[in-house]
């Protein structure tokens, strides 16, 4: 499904400062940054020519797949990957919980492998194919591991479930799901409050002895 | 697709309903949960939406002397930055609340009760840049020396409420001239309930006088009228939507500061505003089960029964309101015992002020009176089971009443067959396996079962699905689950003809998602409800089968037909102590080198009355047991006393179970209905589910090293 959309943002506000950025890009640039940015935009600061320069650093294009969706965006360098999904792309069912890649609420797919789209800025991913919980099924049928999170109940208030169910399914792909124990170490990025992890386990248990395709 | 059917050990979700002989309903919203599409607060894509970001002091006690907003403002996208200094004064705090105490007012002086206490919201067009803008504000402050320290101020403790008087029933203190004497302190400390979803709320106002917003609340109608009474407004001019709520364990049992922030912040730039707490702001914006010091002393005779029981608890609150809980209950009620009294007092701190978590103070009161209980039968070398069996009381001993339903020792029974205790030895750390102590242990949990009012719509539609509509919240628990579940069998029709419609103020009220009442009384509306629909089918029937509802909506050329029904308690209830009951079994390898400790099985066993939902009641029993392990193996929220600022506000270092941590837990239900409590026999959940598994885990502990450890968490150091 090949299906361009350009997303169109805000312009950048111009004129609303009048030295924040360019004492920013000062102070990144002399202190931290000297390395990653390049001599003229260093020398533009220090002539106070940075306005239109960070303008320009404000937005970058990043192309990405989601979903089997191609998608044109323009973004902030600093703009993580889960809240250019959640934000820009309305694509909520992946989740905010932490923001600090300590609770696993956010994983996804890149190029097949589960990352904590808190911890990956959207920059990072340009040209790669993400899966989210929204991409899982196929039309009405549900993977099956959705169906085995239903039937095994390993979920309750729903929130962490669409990071667990990314991250049960790379764990059978990754073939880390041969046994209980394993299942549990490599499911324990994925904190689920509620506390369903025997029931989680137990789905990941027969989706993997089912032998289904993941 | 069809998903094979494979015989798991531990796994007992899949067995069927007992009351309908049918396979357990699956969760009603589950589909909508798996496939992400099920929406919570922070999710609705509303139009021209901006974001907050808070600011917290960074001191503890003291006067805001200057905050400069400036840079904040001047940054690219921040349409505004509120503080005390500029921020509209919200009507509701204003004079009608002559009170010297009460909920914290945001940007409402300069006054600063603790660490973290929110001093601005920096509203912009993006999420990034108002996270930026909120680092550029700065403020300065005249500091004065804070108290964060309870076990330092315990002298301080006060009775702040009527019903905190001290407790006695027959002597005090009779504990001391027993033959047989137990007599220790117990600590537990802050625990954060850390729902998975960040508290988050989108406020939008459609009118001058009339809001909506998307929040995470356990109760749209509370909302409502908190957001009504705080901004002087009619309460049908607020809309409170929340049909998903991503956890909460009584962290959204009550409208927080930030909540009213973000619908004034809303007023301010005449835009939509989403705030969504951080991680960090968890730690000091919803709630905590508060840090509580507690003594219990109990006295026995040879025969192993109680003459005395002595328990004293200290908790905390924040300085501007304060928050008591019942952690001395359970000690009033839980044994038959001639001579018990009990003394519960509050010490203020630069906190902020605690809330409800799962279980509240009864899971507190547990920890010491179950280990208590632990360590007055080694004490008196007597089984803990039979301990507690030689002490049931029969009726409830603070007034005599009978209880409507009690069915523990049942509840013992399957527990301690579940979890093998007859390998368990009496004297302890005696069992080592594969170079780890094995231990035992138990103890018991009490909430009472409540039904207050509630009132459902039930509607059968032209195409024969019913439609059950009422404005409780389901926070996880499972409550339209149960719903479908009563309306199945009134009805007899298939869940998948059922349409659950809940967590919207508009809808006909139910009481906030809490204290576990609401399968009783939510249940027993949908339960009164659909037999009102029920008998109304039957008078049009004539010849027609009753239940044939779609032909008899035709036959009578009706598209619908519904009812309205509010349900509540009779005054029958008066004559009775109504309670749930459970006791948890834990079994636990504790390394003797390392002093690690990990859950081997843990068994759970409640007497819930009639179970509604076999497959989330399971899960809810499970959860809660799980909870419990976090309070008695690692949860501790560490304040630095120097600075008065936690210094472990995140998940790296305030540590919750994850699956490496937890073994299979099991859950077992008595399954006995309650037929006093309200017509569908069932009684609450939620809580017995974490109460007293803390002291089951110490006393597992104690069983396996001979290690007392009267301190939560359970970390290794104190067993070295």
């Amino acid at each position: 499904m090949e299906d361009e959309r350009a997303h169109i943002l805000p312009e950048a506000d111009s004129g609303t400062s009048e030295n924040s950025r360019r004492n920013f890009l000062k102070q990144s640039t002399l202190l931290t940054a000297i390395a990653l940015t390049p001599a003229t935009a260093v020398k533009a600061a220090e002539a106070h020519v940075d306005e239109k320069i960070a303008g320009a650093f404000e937005k970058m294009p990043v192309k990405l797949e989601v979903n089997g969706i191609n998608h044109s965006l323009s973004v902030e360098p600093r703009a993580t990957l889960l809240d250019i999904l959640r934000e820009q792309l309305d694509l909520t069912g992946t989740k905010k919980g932490c923001d600090h890649g300590q609770c696993g609420a956010c994983t996804v797919h890149v190029d097949g492998r589960r990352v904590n789209s808190c911890l990956t800025l959207g920059v990072m991913v340009n040209g790669k194919k993400i899966t989210t919980i929204e991409g899982l099924a196929k039309g009405d049928e549900l993977h099956p591991m959705q169906e085995a999170f239903i039937k095994h109940d390993g979920f309750q208030c729903g929130y962490c479930t669409p990071g667990q169910i990314m991250s049960a399914v790379a764990c059978i792909r990754e073939g880390h799901a041969n046994s209980e124990m394993e299942i549990r170490e490599y499911m324990s990025g994925n904190i689920c409050r509620c506390g369903a992890y025997p029931n989680i386990v137990n789905a990941i248990q027969e989706v993997k002895e089912g032998g289904f395709k993941v | 697709m069809k998903v094979k059917e494979t015989a798991i050990p531990g796994n007992h979700n899949l067995m069927p309903d007992d009351r309908t002989g049918k396979s357990a309903l699956s969760r009603v919203d589950g589909r909508l949960k798996v496939t992400g599409k099920a929406k919570y607060s922070a999710e609705y894509n509303v139009k021209d939406l901006v974001y907050g970001v808070m600011v917290g002091s960074s001191v503890t006690k003291g006067t805001i002397k200057s905050i400069d907003t400036k840079k904040a403002e001047n940054a690219p996208g921040v349409l505004s930055v509120l503080t005390y200094l500029n921020a509209p004064k919200i009507p509701g705090y204003q004079a009608d609340n002559p009170s010297p105490k009460g909920p914290l007012k945001i940007f409402y002086n300069n006054q600063v009760y603790f660490n973290g206490q929110p001093i601005a919201l920096v509203v912009a067009d993006t999420f990034e840049r108002a996270l930026f803008a909120s680092t550029l504000v700065t403020a300065t402050y005249d500091t004065e020396a804070h108290q964060t320290n309870l076990l330092t101020n315990l002298d301080k403790g006060v009775s702040t409420r009527r019903e905190d008087k001290d407790f006695v029933k027959g002597q005090a203190n009779a504990w001391q001239s027993a033959p047989v004497k137990v007599d220790a302190e117990y600590i537990i400390p802050t625990e954060v309930h850390n729902p998975m979803e960040l508290h988050a709320i989108i406020a939008r106002w459609d009118a001058g006088d009339k809001v909506s917003v998307y929040t995470k609340t356990q109760g749209v109608k509370s909302s409502q009228r908190s957001i009504a009474q705080a901004f002087k407004l009619p309460p049908d001019n607020v809309q409170v939507t929340a049909p998903f709520v991503g956890g909460a364990f009584g962290s959204a049992l009550r409208t927080w500061p930030h909540e009213i922030a973000a619908v004034l912040a809303s007023k301010v730039v005449g835009k939509p505003v989403k705030l969504v707490l951080s991680r960090a702001d968890m730690f000091t914006s919803v709630g905590y089960r508060p840090f509580t010091w507690q003594k219990v002393s109990l006295g026995a005779g040879a025969d192993g029964k109680l003459t005395g029981i002595t328990h004293e608890a200290t908790g905390q609150s924040s300085v501007y309101e304060d928050f008591t809980e019942g952690v001395v209950n359970i000690s009033q009620l839980m044994y038959a015992c001639p001579n018990i009294n009990t003394r519960y007092r509050l010490v203020s701190l630069n906190v902020n002020t605690p809330t409800p978590m799962r279980g509240p103070g009864e899971a507190t009161g547990a920890f010491a009176l179950e280990s208590a209980m632990d360590e007055l039968s080694y004490a008196l070398n007597i089984d803990p089971i039979e301990l507690r069996m030689r002490n049931y009381a029969e009726t409830d001993p603070s007034n005599n009443k009978p209880y409507s339903s009690k069915f523990l020792a049942e509840a013992y029974k399957i527990g301690a067959e579940k979890i093998g205790w007859t390998e368990r030895s009496q004297k302890p750390g005696t069992i080592l396996q594969n170079g780890w102590h094995i231990g035992y242990g138990m103890a018991a949990g009490m909430f009472g079962a409540h039904r207050s009012s509630s009132t459902v719509t039930a509607k059968m539609q032209a195409d024969g699905t019913l439609v059950l509509q009422t404005a409780v919240t389901d926070i996880g628990p499972g409550t339209g689950t149960a719903m479908a579940s009563v309306a199945t069998g009134v009805m007899d029709i298939p869940a998948d003809k059922i349409k659950i419609v809940l967590g919207d103020s508009s809808l006909p009220p139910s009481p906030t998602q809490g204290g576990s009442q609401i399968a009783a009384t939510v249940g027993s509306a949908v339960h009164d409800a659909c037999t009102e629909l029920k008998e109304k089918f039957k008078s049009m029937a004539g010849n027609t089968d009753p239940a044939d509802y779609i032909k008899i909506l035709k036959q009578q050329g009706l598209d619908h037909l519904e009812v309205t029904t509010t349900s509540k308690s009779g005054p029958e209830q008066g004559k009775y102590s109504m309670y749930s009951w459970s006791v948890h079994f834990m079994r636990v390898l504790v390394h003797p080198a390392t002093g690690v400790v990990k859950i081997d099985k843990a068994i759970s066993v409640a007497d819930a009355g009639q179970i509604l939902s076999p497959k989330t009641a399971r899960s809810q029993m499970i959860g809660g047991t799980i909870m419990g392990i976090g309070m008695a193996l690692m949860e501790e929220a560490v304040i630095d006393h120097r600075y008065g600022r936690l210094v472990n506000n995140n998940f790296a270092d305030y540590h919750v179970p994850v699956q490496a941590d937890i073994p299979q837990v099991e859950a077992y239900f008595v399954n006995k209905a309650d037929n006093i409590l309200n017509p569908i026999g069932a009684k609450g959940m939620g809580e017995i589910a974490t109460i007293g598994v803390a002291a089951a885990v110490a006393n597992a502990v104690y069983n396996a090293t001979g290690k007392r450890v009267r301190e939560l968490p359970i970390t290794p150091d104190k067993l070295l």
